[in-house]
This record gives C-alpha cells, structure tokens and sequence, in this order.
C-alpha cells in the first residue's frame, strides 16, 4: 500500500521511468511467448525489410531481429543484474567490515582501491579478459569485482555515519560479534542510500557489458545480446541498413528509465518537497 | 609555501605509487592464471615440447620477481617485447598508433572544451529558462547514451543520409593535415558530444555555486552588468573545478577512444588493444595497457597539482 500512495505522489518522469522498466522487464520474461521464432534461428533471406512476418525485419544471417532484441533483453538484463547483484554483495561487505572494524583494515583496503580506482576500468577489464579468455562467468566477475571498488567507497562512507551512533556502541558493549554488527545494526540503516546506488551502478554495469559485447569480448554469438547485435548490424549502416540503431536504442531506452527513477529515488532521499 | 610543495610531493608520490601497483597487477594478471599462460593460449591439445618452447619464448622459465623487474626495465627502455601473433616489436605496433590516438583525442579536446565552457557559462547566466532547460535535458540524455548509439546516429544522418563525411576513417601518413581532419570528424564529433554534456554540467554548476557567495552579491549592488559579473568576478573564481573538470575528461577522452576507435575503424591503439584482448596477444595488451594507465593516471595527477594551484585556500591549509 504505501508502494502505491508513493507511486501516486510520483512525479511524470519517474512514472515514464517506471514504465520503460517494465516494459523491458516484461519484454525479457515473455521473450518466448511473444516471438514465434527462437533465439538462433535463420527464419529467411538475409536483410528482409520490415513487414508482418518479421516486424523489425531480418539481420545478416537471417535471423529475425525482434526476436533476437527479445532475448537479447533477457540475456544482457539478467547478467547485468546478476553482476550487480554480485558487485554489491563484495562491495558492501567489505565497506561495512573497513567501517566497522577501522585501523589497518580500513587503511589497508581503502589505499588498494583508492589505487583500482585510478586506474579506467574499461582498460582494466579488457586486460583481465585477455588473461581469462571472454566467457559469461570471467565477464560476470571481471566487472562485479570492478565496480565494487565503487559499491565499497559508498558503504564504507555510510557505515562510517551509522558506526559512531549509540546503538552501535550498545551492541558492541553487549559484546556481539562483528557479522552480527554488520547485518543488524549497520545493513538497516545503510539501505536507503545504497537502494538508489544500486540503480546507477545498474545502469553503469548494463553499458559496460554492452560496451564489452560491442567489442566482441562480452557475452559471446550465437546468443543474442544488444552491444554483440549493435556490432553484427553495425557494418551495414553505410549501405543505407539502420538495423544497428534497435538495439543501441533499446540500450539508450533502458538507461534513461533506469536513471529517471534514480532520480526520484535521490529526490525523495534527500527529502526536498517541491 | 612549504606545505604546498609537501602537498604537490605527496600527490605526485601516490601518482607514482598507483602506477607502480598497476604494473604489478599488469603482470601478476597474466601469473595467475591456473596452468600457464603458454598452456592457456596453446590449449589442451598442444604438445609439451611446444608448450616448452613457448615458455621459454615467454621468458617463463625464470623466477616471477626476476621476470617483473627485466619487463618494466624493459619498457622504460622502450623495449615493449615482441609481438606473439605477427612476431614483430611490440614497440612499431603501438608507436604511430599512439600518436593517432592522441590525434584524435586533442582534435575532440580542441573542439569539446571551449563549446563546453561557453554552454556552461551561458546556461548559469540564463539560468531556469528554456534554453537552460533544453541544454540540461540534451546533456543528460547524452550521459545515459552509449557512445556507439552516438556515432551509429551520426553516421547514419552525416555520412549515410547527406553524404558528407566519411563513416570509415582511415587515416595514413601519406595524408595531407586537412586530410586527416576531414576524415576523423565524426568520431571527433561523437567524442565532443559525450565528453561536453559532463564538462557543461560541471562549469554550470562550478558558476552557480560561485553566484552565491558575497562578493557577487556586492557587485551586483554596486550596478555591474550581469554578464560582466559572470565572466569577470565568477568565472576566475569557478576556474579550479572547471580546469578540474576538463583535465579529468581528457582523461576519459584518451580511454573512451577505444569504443569510438572501433566503430570507425579508426587505427589508434585502442582498437589494437581490442584486437590484441581477441587474439590473446599477451605483451601486446600488458604495453597497451601500461601506456593508457600512464596517460590516465599523469592527466588524473595533472588535474590534482592544477587544482592546489588555482586554489588559494588549499595553498595555506591551517
């Protein structure tokens, strides 16, 4: 209920946001449903025009493009969230342990990351990719543990807040342990910040794979994914086919939503009433 | 005076520091792998005298410590090791792509820093009208554009549509300077356009925030005219974070050249990177990398040191 009165108090952006998100969300699920076709499939001639059989037409080696922008909707959303997912879980555990536990720990790992940091993750992530050959799960780490360098600097600061709060100073007087410290005095009060955090690493994850996948090292063909479809399709825009604008729109669609709604979330987080 | 060089040496000192842990996880990268690089990139099948003998071409026979060291020694040397796919010095591969590289990055510069600093002045000096408005709707939607969405679009109105430019951008050193230029204007194009949303956003709200202090107010009181404030009283003022902001984006120009260097085939050293990552050209990709890593991180330190410089307040900390 109190999910709705704040969706009716929501601003127009924050609602195109939402419906953009589901939208693409919905399109990820029903994949199968929708398209008679499957992900791999040559259902025909190569770069058929748009018509009723293939609504968005077809791609360089016949296979129908809506349905590979479906599935690719699924595969490159799922493992952006799942590297999210993965990022935050790193990242905030070893933000909260720095926080919490402060001395060497939180100088030692705060100076290494300060270094990771320095460095451009994308140069970063292509070097590793060299080592590890390019596969889903290498893809998945390689940028979890990337990004949590940012998840970290965002947890460590909030913990540092909460840690210095009586509550905290009551329980650690009660003599609990630090995971239980961590999980039921500090990951409470750190949520708000890092629910709206979780939104823009999510949209900075989504175009680091699709960047990735652009440049042939990220999610690997036959499976469908919208930065490997922008580099298939991409070749034939000089021949007048506009096929490479779907799927990097639909990479531009989903960003945008993503960052609307982050927007509203930062807008009712800092608590401004206009 | 003497904290202000303590503070410049401390900065510089963990410039170096940061650049001397990345080459150890340049290296150690490659060390880490389960087996070995030479059974990684042979596989499986590979017999053991070959995967012998390309050990030893990989020097991996020798301790790791004694390796590290002959390899940055090496490379400060300017001897980046051989190429493993076309056996040639890594260094002839990299040396005009580097060059082209930066080309294309100081080109994007010349023309994305004046345009961002007169949008972000004009857009604080109209501030809440339309144009405002207009300005921070078209930066927002570029932030959130992939820079290939960019460059496909551009392609696709300037070289497809009104045949204009070309979408391929070949470049030689046959051509002439005119030459070059016309032929890397639309990645130049695409890089300004995804490089100036940020830079304007920051020198919009660098002028802003300045708007507010005292000393504005009391030339407003004294009669200036609006624009003569701006560009007079608060520009110099919003000049540490806006120099700031530009050295930290040439940065990021230098590295978001590898995408934009893809898409237009352009010959620079981030699509060899690309193609080095897809072949597994080992020492290839550690120079590479050593080189953007070095250039990020001195454009990195260069826009701390400007900053202690242009701010008076961090010159006499208490």
């Amino acid at each position: 209920m109190a999910f709705l009165k704040l969706l009716r108090q929501s601003p127009l952006s924050a609602r195109i946001g939402l419906a953009i998100i589901f939208i693409n969300i919905a399109a990820a699920i029903f994949a199968p449903i929708i398209t008679p076709y499957t992900e791999t499939e040559i259902v025909g001639d190569v770069w058929i025009p748009i018509s009723s059989d293939h609504l968005l037409g077809t791609d360089h080696l016949g296979r129908d493009l809506l349905t590979r922008l479906l599935y690719g909707a699924r595969n490159t959303i799922a493992i952006a969230f799942v590297t999210t997912m993965l990022s935050f879980f790193v990242g905030s555990i070893c933000g909260f342990f720095a926080a919490t536990l402060g001395g060497w720990t939180d100088m030692a790992l705060s100076r290494f990351i300060d270094i990771l940091m320095a460095f451009p993750t994308l140069i970063f992530a292509l070097m590793v990719l060299s080592v590890t050959g390019a596969s889903i799960p290498a893809l998945i780490v390689v940028i979890a543990l990337l990004d949590s360098t940012r998840v970290y600097r965002l947890s460590r600061a909030v913990a540092m807040d909460i840690e210095v709060m009586e509550f905290v100073e009551a329980a650690r007087l009660r003599g609990e342990k630090i995971w239980w410290l961590m999980r039921h005095e500090i990951l409470p009060n750190a949520m708000p910040p890092l629910v709206a955090e979780f939104g823009l690493r999510f949209c900075f994850v989504f175009l680091f794979i699709a960047a990735l996948s652009f440049l042939g090292l990220g999610i690997q063909p036959p499976l469908a994914d919208w930065g490997g479809m922008v580099r298939e399709n991409g070749g034939a825009i000089t021949f007048g086919i506009f096929t490479a604008l779907y799927p990097a729109g639909a990479i531009a669609f989903l960003t945008v939503g993503v960052n609307l709604i982050v927007d509203w979330f930062l807008h009712i987080a800092s608590g401004l009433k206009d | 005076m003497e904290s202000l060089t303590r503070m410049m040496a401390k900065r510089i000192g963990f410039g170096l520091l940061t650049l001397v842990v990345i080459s150890l996880l340049i290296f150690l990268g490659v060390e880490l792998l389960p087996g070995d690089v030479a059974e990684a990139i042979l596989g499986q099948s590979a017999l053991p005298e070959t995967v012998e003998a390309f050990r030893r071409e990989l020097k991996l026979n020798l301790p790791p410590h004694i390796r590290y060291f002959t390899w940055l020694g090496d490379f400060f040397q300017g001897d980046f090791g051989t190429s493993l796919a076309n056996k040639r010095p890594v260094i002839n591969l990299i040396g005009w792509r580097l060059a082209n590289t930066l080309f294309l990055a100081i080109s994007a510069a010349i023309m994305a820093v004046p345009i961002a600093i007169l949008l972000g002045i004009l857009a604080a000096l109209y501030r809440n009208s339309l144009f405002d408005r207009f300005i921070s709707m078209a930066t927002l939607s570029t932030i959130s554009f992939p820079e290939f969405f960019v460059a496909y679009i551009l392609i696709a109105l300037l070289s497809v549509q009104l045949i204009i430019f070309p979408s391929i951008s070949n470049i030689n050193e046959q051509m002439s300077f005119w030459q070059k230029i016309h032929a890397i204007i639309l990645p130049c194009l695409t890089l300004t356009l995804v490089v100036v949303a940020h830079m304007m956003r920051q020198t919009r709200a660098a002028i802003i925030n300045i708007m507010a202090s005292p000393f504005i107010e009391m030339a407003r009181l004294k009669g200036i005219k609006r624009a003569r404030i701006i560009v007079l009283h608060a520009f110099p003022n919003a000049l540490s974070p806006v120099i700031n902001v530009i050295a930290i984006n040439l940065a990021y120009l230098v590295v978001g050249v590898v995408i934009v260097e893809v898409v237009f085939v352009y010959p620079g050293l981030g699509q060899l990177l690309v193609d080095s990552v897809a072949k597994r050209d080992i020492p290839v990709v550690q120079a590479s990398g050593l080189i953007f890593a070095f250039i990020y991180i001195s454009l990195n330190l260069l826009a701390d040191v400007l900053s202690i410089l242009t701010n008076p307040r961090l010159r006499n900390p208490k």
